[in-house]
């Protein structure tokens, strides 16, 4: 336990901008879980390990000599493939079926990756350096590297660009068709399969975004993917699907959270606190909503 | 009935002189034995009740832990000796080992059947996937957190104690045997006795339709919250064994280990055919015996073989072993079999 937190007020003002530059990936990951749980109901336990692959995708081209911030260029696309073969492979397999056979095929699909990435990558904590350096505010008592910047400037750039495309093209209109009603859409003409196939490359490419910024900033190890999973999950259920400035905000407020946690409680505790809130949220809903004799769905 | 006595007698006989005929399968018998307990007590939440846990590893993980903790802090002090070279300096003597360990796994499986009670009124409100999300949630933190704290070892481990020197027999491998095949039979029995009473229905009830079940008056959160009580209990136990049996405790390798056990229990049970009660008996021996059988080809692609495992099994086999069985001869399984009624299931798809 450390309290430096409250007596020097300077650290408190660090770890908000850390926490909200640090939410607004988290906010990425969560709208890509959002977009594919609201559309083919499901699950995906994977998405943390789908992140960690992105961010393999920069970190390899700076090892290549290319500069890693490229990489939030071609790893969507690389990803966007990654995605639509799951999607053909396993996922199409378990769209209609129980969610918790959903839940179980993206966890064996999560082990998989985890342990082909710890092949192919090495299992070192690696990072891209993006050279960016540092920007220094009030004084030098708040430090920000700049590559937290670009990555949270590069998030906010993808997600309205995500947005007005599913306002504007035919695709997207397809999509939220089919997340609206699947039966409806199939009947009007919509090709569902390939909606859903669509979709989930989205939510991959989204996913691969956020890697490549996280490898930059932050640094990947084959086995990190989990937690990136369930915060993205703790964002969505906290804003609820479909509520795009809900998740921008619960993705900045567990941002926020986390690095107040990582001061108080000690960085070895993070991810613990990470999971505890998760299950502290899912049950103050739980004893909120049995109220009202209801309980979430 | 009397055929059924015959094969319970061939378990137990076989059972009991296994470690003696095979005496090179000691160890491997002994992790079936808990891998066969671990199914059975996923099973009732996740077979018969409808409440797919992955949570359930905190228990065992809890049980580990505490029967290791009890056992040296009995006699010595225990943050002496987790600091690393603590087994050295303190020995047990035959006696303190094992009574040791009889107080540990006591506590092993008592506190993690009150930990259970405690939080199942919370966590057993929600349904569906927020519980399984929950329940990986719980699993994953408890071993973050206790990978964290010094006093059982925080990331470097904990050496459970040693097995002593009983005048000169090397019994260690049949005694975690024994104990982890009491165990087997103690939990098998347990679950038989409470699949033949009014409870399994009540959680069949639960499973099928909560509301309607609810709406009958039934007060579905006591029941779910003595089969999480029960199920806790012998994992608990499992875990404490466990501990023991490996020798050592890690928090996220060993004990919490959600990667491992906490997929194989739900993954056995599902082979081996949820909601029965030899599924899960099967399905753990089915897994076992090709996990040790198979693992040693794969030389390191062990978990890329999990992860392509969980899959096929998920979407291809999710009726489990039992639920074929079921398909194919449903006479065997006392159902009443309608030849026009077949014909009709067999239009309709």
């Amino acid at each position: 336990m450390d309290f430096m937190v409250f007596q020097y007020p300077m650290i408190s003002v660090q770890a908000c901008l850390d926490g909200i530059l640090l939410g607004i990936l988290f906010a990425l990951i969560a709208y890509g879980m959002a977009l594919q749980w609201g559309v083919m109901n499901i699950i995906n336990i994977a998405q943390g390990d789908l992140v960690i692959l992105g961010g393999y995708i920069a970190y390899f081209m700076y090892l290549y000599g290319i500069h890693p911030a490229w990489g939030v260029i071609v790893a969507p696309f690389i990803m966007y493939f990654v995605g639509v073969g799951l999607y053909k492979l396993v996922i199409n397999k378990v769209v209609d079926r129980d969610l918790f056979i959903s839940i179980l095929a993206t966890f064996g699909i999560s082990i998989l990756f985890m342990q082909l990435m710890n092949f192919a990558f090495g299992a070192d904590v690696v990072l891209a350096n993006s050279g960016y350096g540092t920007t220094f505010l009030f004084d030098s008592a708040v430090v920000l590297p700049n590559s937290k910047i670009f990555s949270a400037f590069i998030s906010i750039l993808f997600a309205i660009c995500l947005v007005i495309y599913m306002k504007k093209s035919k695709l997207g209109r397809a999509i939220r068709a089919t997340a609206q009603n699947a039966r409806a859409a199939k009947i009007l003409g919509v090709d569902t399969e390939k909606v859903y196939a669509a979709t989930f490359g989205i939510n991959a490419a989204l996913c691969g975004v956020a890697g490549a910024l996280i490898s930059i900033t932050f640094t990947i190890h084959p086995y990190m993917g989990l937690p990136y999973t369930i915060r993205s999950f703790m964002i969505v259920i906290v804003a609820g699907l479909g509520n795009l400035p809900g998740v921008a905000l619960s993705g900045m407020g567990l941002g926020v959270f986390e690095e107040f946690a990582d001061y108080i409680l000690g960085t070895e505790f993070r991810i613990g606190a990470v999971f505890l809130l998760l299950v502290l949220i899912l049950v103050y809903r739980r004893f909120k909503l049995s109220r009202k004799r209801e309980y979430l769905k | 009935m009397s055929k059924n006595l015959i094969l319970y007698t061939i378990i137990i006989v076989f059972g009991l002189t296994a470690p003696f005929i095979f005496p090179a399968f000691k160890v491997q018998l002994s992790i079936l034995c808990v891998l066969i307990v671990l199914a059975l007590t996923w099973n009732i939440q996740g077979g018969e009740m409808g409440y797919n846990t992955f949570g359930n590893i905190l228990f065992y993980g809890l049980g580990m832990y505490l029967c290791a903790s009890v056992q040296v802090g009995m006699f010595f002090p225990l943050a002496e000796w987790t600091e690393s070279g603590g087994e050295k300096t303190f020995v047990h003597t035959p006696t303190q080992f094992f009574q040791g360990i009889a107080v540990g796994l006591v506590f092993a499986a008592v506190v993690p059947t009150i930990v259970a009670g405690l939080i199942g009124y919370a966590i057993l409100g929600l349904r569906g996937h927020y519980f399984a999300i929950c329940t990986l949630g719980l699993g994953v933190a408890a071993g973050e957190i206790s990978g964290g704290i010094e006093i059982i070892g925080a990331g470097q481990g904990f050496t459970t104690p040693p097995f002593p020197d009983v005048g000169g027999l090397e019994a260690r491998g049949e005694f975690f045997y024994l104990l982890s095949f009491g165990a087997l039979v103690l939990t098998f029995i347990a679950v038989r006795a409470i699949y033949s009473t009014r409870f399994k229905l009540i959680l069949n009830a639960i499973r099928d339709n909560e509301d309607k079940a609810e709406a009958m008056g039934i007060q579905t959160m006591k029941y779910k919250i003595i089969g999480w009580m029960i199920s806790a209990f012998f994992c608990g136990l499992a875990g404490g064994i466990m501990g023991g049996l490996v020798g050592y405790i890690d928090s996220t390798d060993v004990a919490f280990d959600g990667r491992e056990m906490g997929v194989f229990m739900v993954l056995m049970a599902i082979l081996g055919g949820k909601g029965t009660l030899w599924g899960p008996v099967i399905g753990a021996t089915v897994f076992h015996i090709f996990k040790e059988g198979f693992w040693t080809f794969f030389l390191g692609w062990q978990y890329v073989a999990l992860g392509v495992l969980i899959v096929v099994i998920v979407i291809y086999f999710p009726e489990g072993i039992m639920g074929w069985l079921r398909e194919k001869y449903p006479e065997r399984f006392g159902e009443v079999v309608d030849e026009a009624d077949r014909k009709a299931q067999v239009e309709l798809k």
